[in-house]
């Protein structure tokens, strides 16, 4: 048994440097003659640009330049792109209309990028900024995830009729259309998936510089894939060549999806940092990051369940539309289709499934990738459904849930849309949920609270997410533009030191803990021995980064590759040294023997060997230094039963959680501390969305009214209980490793077993995220 | 540009600001303490707690120059001789911090509060850390580390 092996719930690594305030992060990093750049957004959600005159900004004291759209044009900037190409009804690609860096003619959504004034010090852009004299025509603008495609909208760009970017179909409509004309009861519900603003706690920050002597630029930049990062703006906005091109994502303080783009304003720091040959840093301000940080979710659906007498689900057809925003940014429309409709079968058996998808263009902020992506939007709607046709059915919530389970023996399992799961078993996971829960006990409890005024429920949530993203061939197919394999390099140093690196990037998620944690396990060197580096293109190989719950699923299997081969070379030289066979040598916890025999060489002597190769094996090269690429199989499927019990009071419309448990199969727990803070923490995302949260534009003028936190209700310590966190794991058929993923769980199984539980205890359908003490105070008085 | 002067983690400073120079920008830009973290612009997210005469104080709300002659401690000042101070340990025992950014001032704020309320019970800390976001930890594993640090470990 390896110490601080895999099952080890170490303290981690990297908590010193954050807790003594000597982080790195890229608002922290200053540069010799560094300027400073602040942006001049568009006030109107929608305008023309009739004129800019930038002469008394540019004249402004401390101002080092003015530039606009046509400057980087003028440079062979490219624009910002679009990655996703999926294919809708009539085999039609989404539109992808393009963005430039600064916008010219058109500003389409509040906060809309058009001016950058760099100067000596941030006071002073930031003054002469207020000297930049736009004129603008106001245009009408449209908001509205519903209503942005109707016949008179304002049209956002000339490439979308209606505002369509993609209208996409997915499962078989004759079959589903045959199963709801042979139900014997029909349920269905409406619903909003409410706008989100990710708000990691780092705003986003980025620091160019550029070495006039070598040609060589550095962007210092808040990014989830460093990699990416330098590709997209190699590749596609032609700010300089990859291998001349270093990006850095230092300590990065949160991403939740927001940080996997390439922005505007992190573009013009590169750019800018070679035009001027100075260093030019950017550093968002809250309400600037409200504005132009890629928000998520906002669906608005309808979805509806056939069933047959004993209320099995006979067929699924769900109508939504996705509000994209004003530009189609990196994976944009593959989530509200690809991300969103093939989880749509959940834990179920449901034989059909339809879902049409709109995805619209509106005068907002962009929409993309935010925790959970797709797959929250896909367990929402579904968990409410059930509920809905539990009540449509009188059955308990729990009881329909198990009669249409997938059972664990039925493993894998093809759903009839597109997925194929390869574990799970979800009787045994509500199970153990509800006993934690005690839910047989819960009429009991509603009784009491009744009699102490307040209205007492229960809601259960049975989600499935695909994680370990992703097959390379299978997003390929499905039109998303790159490789989602993921690459590590395990380094031993002559003396006995392993540096790892890794494609992928830690921003809360304690990668530096728990991937040498994996190293130990596997080639049984001391944990303190191994250091993880990850978020610089120059040290690293090539990477995908971290998003969708892939670094441990993906990257995690590439780290233990990398560490096969390493013991694979070792058994050369330790057979040669040891004079044995290759053959007959056995590697554990760290040392190689000769089988049957005491003849023993460590790991480090084997290190040392390999780097003064004065004995050494014929053939055989120096070194000990491997890398591995690992494309997954399949995804991974993490999947469980969550819990959540609440208390309302009618008077004020007040809600407490009074219990919420939370039972989730991630497979293996390589390092338990730290999964089970990823689910505290996508908890309370889920419980924000649910309770506190949502994106507001007004609808006539388009302007951002949840603008601050003073507007946007973050989940404070007071809004939130503690959480009872455990287990119900089955081995996956396609990881190695025998991990799923854990990131975005709770983000995805508590929006509905919270909103379950506030319909239970008011006895309502249906009540629209975030349930707020307003509109809980309004359902009480009508539900009397 | 006018003179401030104050003593920070022990060190007698000084330094030229603006009038409009807030406290939080004199540390991290003129003395080159960049553990003290700005999360907004509003004084609601509470990364930039500091002590100032042994409150804990928002430094965003506060102009550096109010701070003349103040006893200022932030992150950086409170592990002695490489131990990190009792709090810093009782949020690394407990996993009490994700990616770090709100840790700074969520463990200066957490200090405080234990000085005024030496035996919190979990609904006091988390109506005392009200004036903290913290987006990655969900503030279970952080009201444990207060618990923790309240009870002398």
């Amino acid at each position: 048994m390896v110490e601080n092996g895999i099952g080890a719930s170490l303290k981690r690594k990297e908590d010193n440097r954050f807790l003594t305030g000597k982080g790195n992060y890229t608002d922290d990093i200053n540069r010799r003659g560094q300027t400073h750049v602040y942006i001049v957004r568009s006030p109107h959600a929608h305008a023309t640009i009739n004129s800019v005159n930038t002469a008394a900004a540019a004249a402004a004291p401390g101002v080092v330049a003015v530039y606009g759209g046509q400057d980087l044009i003028d440079d062979a900037v490219g624009g910002l792109v679009c990655g996703a190409s999926v294919t809708g009804k009539g085999g039609e690609v989404n539109k992808a209309p393009p963005r430039n860096v600064l916008t010219i003619d058109k500003a389409r959504f509040v906060g809309d990028p058009i001016i950058a004034v760099i100067a000596e010090t941030l006071a002073q852009a930031k003054d002469a900024a207020e000297l930049v004299e736009i004129d603008y025509t106001e245009l009408p603008s449209t908001v509205s995830t519903a209503n942005s495609d109707a016949d008179g909208a304002p049209q956002l760009h000339e490439e979308c009729p209606n505002n369509v970017a993609l209208d996409w179909e997915l499962g078989d409509k004759a079959a589903v259309d045959a199963a709801f004309a042979a139900a014997h009861k029909t349920a269905k519900v409406e619903l909003i998936n409410n706008r989100m603003v990710t708000n990691a706690m780092e705003p986003r920050a980025a620091v160019g510089e550029y070495n006039s002597g070598t040609g060589d630029l550095t962007l210092y930049v808040t990014s989830q894939n460093p990699h990416v990062h330098r590709l997209v703006m190699s590749a596609f906005m032609n700010i300089m060549p990859e291998h001349k091109f270093r990006v850095v994502a230092p300590d990065v303080g949160g991403g939740f999806g927001s940080k996997i783009f390439t922005y505007n304003e992190e573009a013009i720091c590169a750019w800018a940092a070679k035009k001027l040959d100075r260093p030019v840093k950017w550093t968002s301000d809250r309400s600037e990051g409200f504005m132009s940080d890629a928000h998520g979710r906002d669906h608005v659906s309808t979805a509806e369940m056939a069933m047959d007498a004993d209320g099995k689900f006979l067929g699924m057809r769900v109508d939504s539309k996705s509000n994209m925003g004003a530009y189609l940014q990196l994976f944009s429309v593959s989530i509200p289709t690809l991300f969103h409709g093939f989880l749509l079968a959940g834990q179920y058996t449901t034989p059909a499934i339809y879902l049409e998808m709109r995805c619209v263009m509106t005068n907002t902020a962009p929409v993309d990738a935010a925790r959970g992506a797709g797959r929250p939007e896909a367990t929402y709607l579904l968990e409410r459904l059930v509920d809905v046709s539990a009540r449509e059915m009188g059955l308990d919530p729990a009881e329909i849930r198990r009669r249409n389970f997938i059972k664990a023996d039925q493993m894998p399992y093809q759903t009839p849309v597109v997925q194929c799961y390869d574990s799970g078993d979800y009787d045994a996971s509500l199970d153990k949920a509800l006993g934690m829960a005690d839910y047989d006990g819960f009429s009991a409890r509603q009784a009491e609270a009744k009699g102490r005024g307040k209205l007492r429920g229960i809601g259960l949530s049975s989600y499935i997410e695909a994680c370990g993203v992703a097959p390379s061939a299978a997003v390929g197919s499905l039109g998303v533009g790159v490789g989602l394999w993921e690459s590590a390099q395990v380094r031993f140093n002559p003396t006995g030191g392993v540096t790892v690196f890794t494609g992928t990037h830690s921003h809360g998620q304690g990668h530096e803990t728990a991937f040498a944690q994996l190293v130990t396990e596997r080639l049984g060197v001391p944990v303190e021995n191994v250091e993880v580096v990850h978020g610089d293109t120059d040290k690293g190989q090539f990477g995908m980064g971290t998003y969708g719950s892939r670094s441990l699923p993906v990257g995690g299997v590439a780290i233990a590759n990398a560490c096969d081969k390493i013991i694979a070379k070792g058994k050369k030289i330790a057979a040669h040294t040891l004079e044995a066979s290759e053959d007959d040598i056995e590697f554990g916890d760290g040392n190689f023997t000769v089988a049957g025999t005491d003849k023993v060489m460590n790991i480090a002597e084997v290190a040392f060997t390999a780097y003064v190769p004065h004995n050494y094996p014929e053939g055989v090269e120096p070194g000990l230094d491997e890398i591995a690429f690992f494309d997954p199989l399949n995804f991974s499927f993490p999947a469980g039963a969550h819990v959540c019990e609440v208390e309302i009071d009618p008077d004020t419309g007040t809600l407490e959680i009074v219990n919420y448990t939370a039972i989730d199969d991630f497979g293996v727990l390589v390092n338990p501390m730290i999964v089970e803070g990823q689910v505290h923490g996508g908890l309370a995302h889920g419980i924000g969305q649910a309770l506190l949260e949502g994106c507001v534009y007004d609808e006539d003028s388009g302007q951002l009214i949840s603008g601050s936190f003073m507007d946007y209700c973050m989940p404070r310590a007071d809004n939130l209980p503690s959480f009872n966190v455990d287990y119900s794991p089955t081995i996956p058929l396609h990881n190695p490793l025998g991990v799923k993923g854990c990131g975005e769980a709770g983000a995805i199984a508590a929006p509905p077993a919270v909103i379950n539980a506030i319909v239970n205890a008011l006895d309502i359908k249906h009540l629209d995220m975030p349930a707020t003490p307003e509109k809980l105070w309004r359902a009480a008085q009508a539900a009397g | 540009m006018a003179t401030v002067s104050m003593t920070v983690n022990g060190q007698a400073v000084s330094g030229d600001v603006e009038g409009r120079t807030l406290l939080v920008q004199f540390l991290r830009e003129n003395l080159n303490l960049t553990g003290t973290h700005v999360g907004c612009d509003t004084s609601q997210c509470g990364a930039c707690v500091v002590h100032v005469n042994g409150d804990s104080m928002k430094s965003c709300t506060m102009l550096a120059l109010e701070a003349e002659g103040a006893d200022v401690t932030t992150i950086e000042g409170l592990a002695k001789g490489g131990e990190l101070h009792p709090m810093q340990q009782a949020f690394k025992d407990n996993h009490g911090l994700q990616c770090g950014f709100c840790t700074p001032g969520m463990v200066m704020s957490a200090i405080d509060l234990v000085a005024k309320n030496p035996n919190p019970d979990e609904a006091t800390i988390r109506e005392q850390l009200e004036g903290n976001i913290c987006r990655c930890t969900g503030y279970h594993n952080i009201v444990k580390a207060v618990q923790q640090a309240a009870q002398g470990g």
